[in-house]
Order: structure tokens, then sequence, then C-alpha cells
């Protein structure tokens, strides 16, 4: 069964689009990361393409291109009709190992049909065919579905092309809470303000994102849900209110108050209710994350003299350092399994991202950049969308685990910062 | 000009009757016009006797209050010494003007993360907050907020920016 969820965030957004009524600066993407074992995969061709608005297979080839993990193959002179089996010597003599043809035809109505199959050339087989009736607007969603399909039949693991992205643009002394697609188009504001807008986390269904203001002249959380607009405030303690996540159940939220005096996380539910203090530290306690199954937290403490990423349970009680070497040690965020931790650290004075494989403790730096901050977790589990610095100006980037996905989002207009992926939806 | 004249005697009328050490909380109408010690002239011929630390005029008439920012190194929240008595100052200004409220704003530069920078601007306000109070500020006087990283005085990119921006400072505001 084929549904076109992605169509109903597009629908939203352009919805926010028309009510903030701003122009936009779009979110551009260098690509940079060049895998050495990339999948080769004939280049798409659709026939019938100018019966849309866009073009499908430009969609799809940089989709490919930008997950790093596909090598495109010219087919030159090879014929390719949709409905017929592709030559497949022809491809294999060029290399690939699968190639997907599509063709467009005028459709009911205003309609167009679109039909696509994927064919293995080493083994000379169909893998899938489809047939999709969309608007002649629709080329973006159709191609970012098309890449969907082709990177998990032949990768075994979901695509990101469907998703979305937040995160919050500066320009000037105006700060915007950004959502885009996964790719940086269709960028509109949820929200524009004066002041600072910063540590942006999603609901696990996708349907809802937390965030720090200082619209009141100090930090204060609020939730909006994206169905309605609404937002609400989630704490608003004396002092500092921040560092919001949610709970893989959705039910509540880790944050960090210093109603108390110093930053310490506390537990709340998503209604605001149900307040109560999980660490007493003499120190800072901050940035909480949890474990994908809710059990513990990791979080950043400076309790042993420098900021290191502890973890604790969502009951309380002791916590055990996870971090031990260098000096400075930041913001934790786990992969959807659990098993890889990131986080910032800073060696010789450059903020880098770093990975840890909580089994064997063993660490990587994956990026060669100064100023990186805010990682966030694509729902895939191994792709990292993290903020740094460029040129002076704040930049998005984007690493997988594995290195073989680099990317680099940029806003000629402002600075870009605070991102966080939104999870599939559910 | 009238309205100026006015305000200038009464604020040296209260200045004077606020050095007579026996009169319990003075008769002063607390509600003076703010705009009335903002004109006041500093060299008033009768701030020789008055408590040069006791009313809100005095956040700009005396010298020792004009310093409000305390400077810290980095990933540092402890109040090193050179700033003993510019809050010292500060905390007996406090105590002896009960209309006067302090917001002490923490602030980091710009390295690392955004969230840890916030906690750390926070305990850089607490430790000056701390230290007005340890100075006799009343507790309900002083409240302690954190800007983080977020709102950088100096926009520069060097360590001389940096030191700029590892700063808390003293907000007044009149009660």
């Amino acid at each position: 069964m084929m549904k076109f969820r992605h169509l109903l965030t597009v629908i939203v957004t352009l919805g926010l689009a028309c009510l903030a009524g701003v122009s936009q600066a779009q979110l551009t993407v260098e690509i940079s990361g060049a895998g050495s074992s990339r999948y080769p995969i004939g280049e798409p061709s659709f026939a019938g393409e100018a019966l849309m608005k866009g073009s499908v297979t430009e969609v799809i080839r940089k989709d490919l291109d930008m997950s790093g993990m596909f090598r495109q193959i010219d087919g030159g002179n090879l014929l390719a009709v949709e409905g017929q089996a592709p030559d497949y010597n022809g491809w294999r003599g060029r290399g690939a190992n699968a190639v997907l043809i599509g063709g467009i035809t005028q459709g009911q109505g205003d309609l167009v049909d679109v039909r696509f199959h994927l064919y293995d050339v080493a083994a000379g087989t169909e893998l899938f065919g489809y047939k999709k009736s969309v608007r002649p607007d629709q080329s973006r969603v159709l191609g970012h579905y098309i890449a969907n399909l082709v990177y998990e039949k032949l990768l075994g693991m979901p695509g990101l092309f469907a998703t979305n992205i937040a995160y919050v643009e500066k320009n000037g002394s105006q700060f915007r809470l950004m959502m885009s697609d996964f790719d940086g188009e269709n960028a509109v504001p949820m929200l524009i303000s004066r002041e600072p807008i910063m540590s942006l986390t999603w609901s696990p269904d996708g349907q809802s994102i937390a965030y720090v203001s200082f619209d009141k002249k100090k930090p204060i959380i609020y939730i909006r849900r994206l169905a309605n607009s609404f937002h609400t405030v989630l704490a608003n303690y004396k002092g500092s209110n921040s560092a919001p996540v949610w709970s893989p159940d959705g039910h509540r939220l880790a944050i960090v108050l210093t109603r108390d005096g110093l930053s310490q996380i506390y537990l709340i539910n998503s209604d605001g209710s149900g307040l109560r203090r999980l660490t007493s530290s003499s120190g800072i306690d901050t940035e909480p994350v949890f474990t994908p199954d809710g059990s513990q937290i990791y979080f950043t403490s400076d309790r042993g003299g420098s900021p290191q990423i502890y973890r604790m349970s969502v009951n309380g009680g002791g916590a055990q350092r996870v971090t031990f070497s260098g000096a400075y040690n930041v913001t934790p965020r786990l992969s959807a399994d659990g098993k890889t931790l990131v986080y910032i650290s800073r060696n010789d004075g450059r903020f880098q991202l770093t990975m840890m494989d909580l089994a064997t403790q063993q660490t990587q730096v994956l990026t060669d950049s100064a100023k990186d901050e805010s990682p966030s977790f694509a729902p895939d589990g191994r792709t990292i969308l993290y903020a740094t610095e460029v040129g002076g100006r704040g930049v998005l980037s984007v690493v997988s685990t594995d290195g073989r996905t680099r990317y680099r989002l940029n806003n000629r207009a402002g600075d870009v910062r605070e991102p966080a992926w939104r999870p599939f939806e559910k | 000009m009238k309205k100026l004249a006015v305000a200038a005697s009464l604020a040296a009328l209260l200045a004077a009757c606020s050095t007579a050490p026996t009169t319990p909380a003075p008769v002063q109408p607390a509600a003076t016009p703010a705009a009335a010690s903002d004109i006041a002239p500093a060299s008033q011929p009768t701030a020789v006797t008055a408590d040069p630390f006791k009313g809100f005029d005095k956040l700009d008439s005396n010298p020792a209050l004009a310093k409000r920012s305390v400077y810290f190194d980095f990933d540092k929240y402890d109040v090193k010494d050179e700033y003993t008595e510019l809050l010292a100052n500060h905390a007996k200004f406090l105590k002896a003007t009960g209309e006067a409220k302090v917001l002490v704003q923490g602030n980091t530069d710009e390295r690392g993360s955004r969230e840890y920078n916030l906690a750390l601007g926070q305990k850089r306000a607490e430790a000056v907050s701390n230290n007005l109070k340890l100075g006799g500020a009343p507790e309900a006087q002083v409240e302690a907020v954190s800007l983080g990283k977020e709102k950088p005085k100096a926009q520069g990119h060097d360590e001389a920016a940096w030191a700029e921006n590892r700063r808390a400072d003293l907000v007044y505001s009149q009660k």
C-alpha cells in the first residue's frame, strides 16, 4: 500500500508559508562526501517528464547523490523504455548493478500516470514495479518517494528523502524557527521572534516540537503542535527553563531548571504536570537524553570538575561517567538502537562531533571542523545532522556514522543552527 | 525648567533627611518620580553627609557603583578577587536601597554547547548574586538569570571578544 505521507507535510508547510507571508531564503546543498564502496546504479530515466512541472529524475538523482551511498552510471545510448526489460548486458558492461526506468503519461483529469520499475541488472530480474497517479506539480514529492523505494530495496535501510528537519535561522536580530524538507527545500517559518530560540526537539510521533525561547527575556520551554500551530508553555519556573527532550513513549520530557539554584534535570509530563527533580548535584547537570528503551538518561555534568557525559536511571540514583578522554565532552545523543553515542568533544581547542561505540567504548571524531554543535540523529539511526561554522557563518552539516554520507546545508542569507531531524511519522 | 529645579531640590531634601541616623525608615515618599532622581545633579552639597549608597539615584551619582560587570575565565564561574570591592559596593547599595532590584545576567563566550553555556551563564550569575547576598543584599532584590551565549555583547570571534562575553552584568530596576 503506497501512501503519500509526505504530501500532507507539504500541504501543511505550504499553509504555514501562506500564513507567515514572508519570502524564503532556501538552504543550498553542497555534497562533499564520497564513499569508496558506493552502490553502482544506472542513472534513472523517465520518458514523458515534460508532462510534469519539475523533473522527477532530477529529484531522484540528487537524493541518491546526497545519500553518498550510490554511484550513478550514465546509460549512454542504452535504450530505456518503460514496461520493457532493460538491456541487462549493456548495463552490466557499464558496471551498474541496478537500474530504475520509468515513464509518465497523461492520466485521468488533471492527473498524470507515473510508472516505474527497478531492475536487478546482475540477476536480470525486476525488483519492483509501481504505478502512481499524481498532480503534475508533485514531482518533488514523487521523486523523494521513489528514491526512498529504491534506497530501501537496494540497501535494506529506510531512506530519509521524505523526512523533515527543523532548525533556527538568525537573520540580523531576527530569529526564525524553520521547518523544511530533509534537503533544505520548502523552508517555512513556524515562529518568528526578536529573541533567541534554541534547543529544538521533536516528539517521538513527529507531531510536536519543543523549544526554548527567550521571548520573555529569559529561557522558557514551549511546545508547539504542528497540526494547529498552537504553542503552549511547558515550563516557566523561576530562573532558566531549558534543554527539553521527549521520552520515547512521548508522555513526558526531561528538562533542565534552575529554580532550585543550579541547572538540574527534572522530569515533567508533556502537559506540564507532575514535575519531579531527577538529579541533585552540586554542579551543572544539563542536556539530558533518554535511551531508546526509556530506562536511562544520558546527560552532561561538570560534577567531576569538567563537563563530561554521564548516565543514570530515569528513577534517579547514582550516575556513571561515560566519557573519560579530554576536558570537554558535551551534548550526548543516542542512535535509535541505543548502541551509538555521539557528542561534541573539544580537541586542541576545536569542538568536534565525536562518536562512541557504547559496547567497545571506542571513540572516533567524525568531522574536521572546529565549531560543531547540537547533533541530531536522523530517524535511520546512522545519519547525523549538526550545526557548525564555515567562513564565520552558521551552517548545517550532515555526516553518517560510517562517514559515507556527507553534505552541507548552507544559507547565504544568515546563520542556521540548532537542527533537529524530524522522526518518521507514525 | 521649573520642574527640574523642584525635582532637584526634592532630591536634595530627601538626601538630607536620609542622613539622620536616628530616622527609622524616613517618611520618604518612595514614589518620588523616578525621573527626579535621574536629573538630580551628582554634586549636591548635601551629598557629602548623605549615605552614598542609599537611594536609587546613587546608581548615577556614586562612582563606586558605576562598574556593573564581572568578568570570568574560560569555563570558570568563580568570582575573581578583583571584583570583591565592586560587589561589596553593590551589596551595600542594595541593602540600603530597598526599592532597587538587580537582575544578574550571566553570559558566556561563543565556544561550545549552547545548553552547557546556558548553564554556565547561570552559574556565573548565581556566583555573583551569592556574592551580593553575602555582602548583605536582601534575597528578594536579587535575581540570577542566564543568557548563555545567545546575546553576545562583543560580536567578534577572537580572544578579546570571548573575554568580553564571559561576563555577568548587574541590571538594575526600581521596584
